[in-house]
């Protein structure tokens, strides 16, 4: 299997992480060198084999559908980057 | 003072010798006195410990103290606490400051413990030595030209150095007991689910565990019966029953079943290090345990396990740091995919943003089945190697690492060498287990740390088997030259 660099360019697009052109030669020869290392997993049978999510297969905990926790909108946007009246700002989206 | 343990201060505190004020100043004397020599600590608020050690002051002597009243502890950097920052040795949360605090933290506030400071860790815990953080490397205080370990490394230094009794840690895939092996102190990763993750920031879900690290099995077991407990706000948290995990230290290990694993002991092992885990093996041998040789037949496929599951979960986990509710932002964004990209891209290091490029790979439409499904069905065939070890044997023991600390700058451009540190250790998360490190010995000077795996929620016998050895040896009683003096 070959990694291009076009395809570390479409991956760090997906994660929504800037690469610099000076960066990206040697991103996409570290990036090859891991793929290749895990790449030795193709080689194991695992048919019949269940995926194991959770290490003591435990299922997602319901919970009833009460409200336990009070409203903090004052205390997490004081550690926002920037916020007006109770919103988040961000660059403007729509024109 | 600070050569005291837990147990011993906590003695002392109760029977009035000496109080909490005067343990918290003596150990923050001694981090400002010592700590340049390793940077083991991100942030100390020595005003806010000394606030906390008088009311644990005021608490003792109205006879109301708690389980650790007045023992100062350290917390890895990655444990939110509120009001005081939590950056997880990242540029990204450099200035974030809390409005919670984490279960572990609010568990060690009930006990009565004083949150002595906040410890360097490598960035978001994707490390084995601490060179990752934002804020410099930490130094190993066995000889400062050496890596602590890592992730942990921060906590584990400060132990070591005497600069805290005990610390906290986080264990991903070695991150407690590597470092534990490397500076010489005891560490605990318990079992999946048996430490709330509420308020830890969060790696890789399915693998990340809490613990404790402090000299002695004694002092990890004092800390674990504060930390481990059901939390309703954890979905993945255990409801297990705790024990009160200093119940059974003393118990004689006569009959106890040990499992080898041939596949740690095997070419990669450095020879030095063998041979201080086989004179340790004897020690236990001499105390009526059967030593009995195992397989771990998966075994050379749990680097390559991991490196798909823990990155997945890393990329799913961090795409939070969005610039846009907490944490760092970029100046003056152009759009809004210029404030996620380049907020993302000045705010990580080099090694996450691998981890998240590796993960969102191995993620994608196309590579899913491939990649993330089979590394989950093999992480089922490397557990079931131990559940089959377990039908034999009653703990699984063997090297913590292939070899002792290396030198600072020695693995840092080179990922995969530095992914090899890890090479004994990573299956216990993906298993689920509990591991936990001790010392045994010395190759050069440098600590070697002995790794004992045990069942699921059996941390019982683990810290029994761990008391048992230090009763019978001192490596952990040892202290490192650089940190003599700093008393007041």
């Amino acid at each position: 299997m070959t990694i291009k660099q076009d395809d570390i360019e479409k991956i760090a697009e997906l994660a929504r992480i800037r690469i610099s052109d000076k960066e990206i030669g040697q991103v996409t020869e570290r990036i090859t060198e891991i793929l290749h290392m895990v790449d030795r997993l193709q080689a194991v049978d695992t048919s019949n084999v269940e995926p194991m999510a959770n290490p003591l297969d435990a299922i997602q905990r319901l919970r009833p559908d009460e409200v336990t926790q009070g409203n903090r909108r004052d205390a997490f946007q004081a550690i926002a980057p920037a916020v007006d009246n109770g919103l988040y700002l961000v660059p403007r989206v729509i024109e | 003072m600070h050569t005291k343990s837990v147990a011993q201060l906590m003695q002392g505190l109760r029977e009035r010798q000496f109080s909490s004020v005067e343990v918290t100043r003596a150990y923050l004397h001694r981090i400002a006195a010592l700590d340049s020599q390793y940077n083991s600590f991100i942030t100390v608020d020595e005003a806010a410990a000394l606030a906390a050690a008088a009311i644990a002051d005021k608490r003792l002597a109205a006879g109301d103290g708690a389980a650790l009243t007045g023992i100062p502890i350290a917390h890895k950097d990655i444990f939110c606490t509120d009001g005081m920052r939590t950056s997880c040795g990242s540029r990204m949360l450099d200035n974030f400051i809390p409005p919670y605090d984490a279960t572990v933290i609010q568990r060690f506030n009930a006990a009565g413990a004083v949150l002595l400071g906040k410890t360097n860790m490598d960035e978001f815990a994707m490390g084995s030595s601490t060179e990752s953080s934002f804020y410099g490397p930490t130094r190993n205080p066995w000889n400062t030209d050496l890596v602590p370990g890592g992730s942990s490394g921060g906590s584990a230094a400060a132990v070591a150095g005497r600069l805290a009794p005990a610390a906290t840690g986080t264990d991903t895939g070695g991150s407690i007991r590597q470092p534990a092996a490397f500076c010489g102190i005891t560490g605990l990763k318990p079992t999946y689910g048996r430490v709330s993750r509420l308020g830890m920031v969060a790696f890789a879900s399915s693998l990340d565990q809490a613990g404790p690290m402090a000299h002695s099995a004694e002092d990890c077991a004092l800390l674990l019966n504060t930390m481990a407990g059901h939390d309703p706000l954890d979905s993945t948290s255990s409801t297990m029953a705790t024990a009160d995990y200093c119940a059974s230290l003393g118990d004689s290990l006569a009959g106890l079943r040990i499992g080898l694993p041939r596949e740690y002991f095997s070419a990669g092992l450095d020879a030095a290090t063998g041979a201080c885990i086989g004179s340790a093996l004897q020690e236990l041998e001499a105390q009526g345990a059967t030593l009995v040789e195992v397989s771990l037949p998966h075994s050379d496929l749990t680097i390559p396990t991991y490196y798909i599951i823990a990155p997945a979960e890393a990329s799913t986990n961090l795409s939070r740091f969005d610039g846009v509710r907490y944490g760092y932002r970029c100046d003056n964004p152009t759009d809004l995919h210029d404030l996620y990209t380049r907020t993302r891209q000045e705010g990580f290091g080099d090694e996450v943003k691998r981890r998240i490029l590796v993960g969102t790979y191995a993620l994608s439409a196309g590579y899913y089945d491939a990649y993330y499904k089979k590394a989950q069905q093999i992480r089922r065939l490397i557990k079931q190697d131990f559940m089959d070890c377990f039908e034999q044997v009653d703990i699984i023991a063997g090297p913590t690492t292939p070899g002792p600390a290396f030198a600072l700058g020695a693995k840092a451009n080179d990922p995969i060498a530095m992914y090899l540190e890890d090479v004994y250790t990573l299956a216990v998360n993906l298993a689920g287990l509990p591991g936990m490190s001790i010392p045994a010995g010395f190759v050069d000077n440098k600590p070697v740390g002995l790794q004992l795996i045990g069942r699921h929620f059996d941390e019982t016998r683990l810290l029994n088997v761990a008391h048992r050895f230090q009763q019978a040896t001192d490596w952990h009683l040892r202290t490192p030259d650089s940190a003599q003096g700093g008393q007041q």
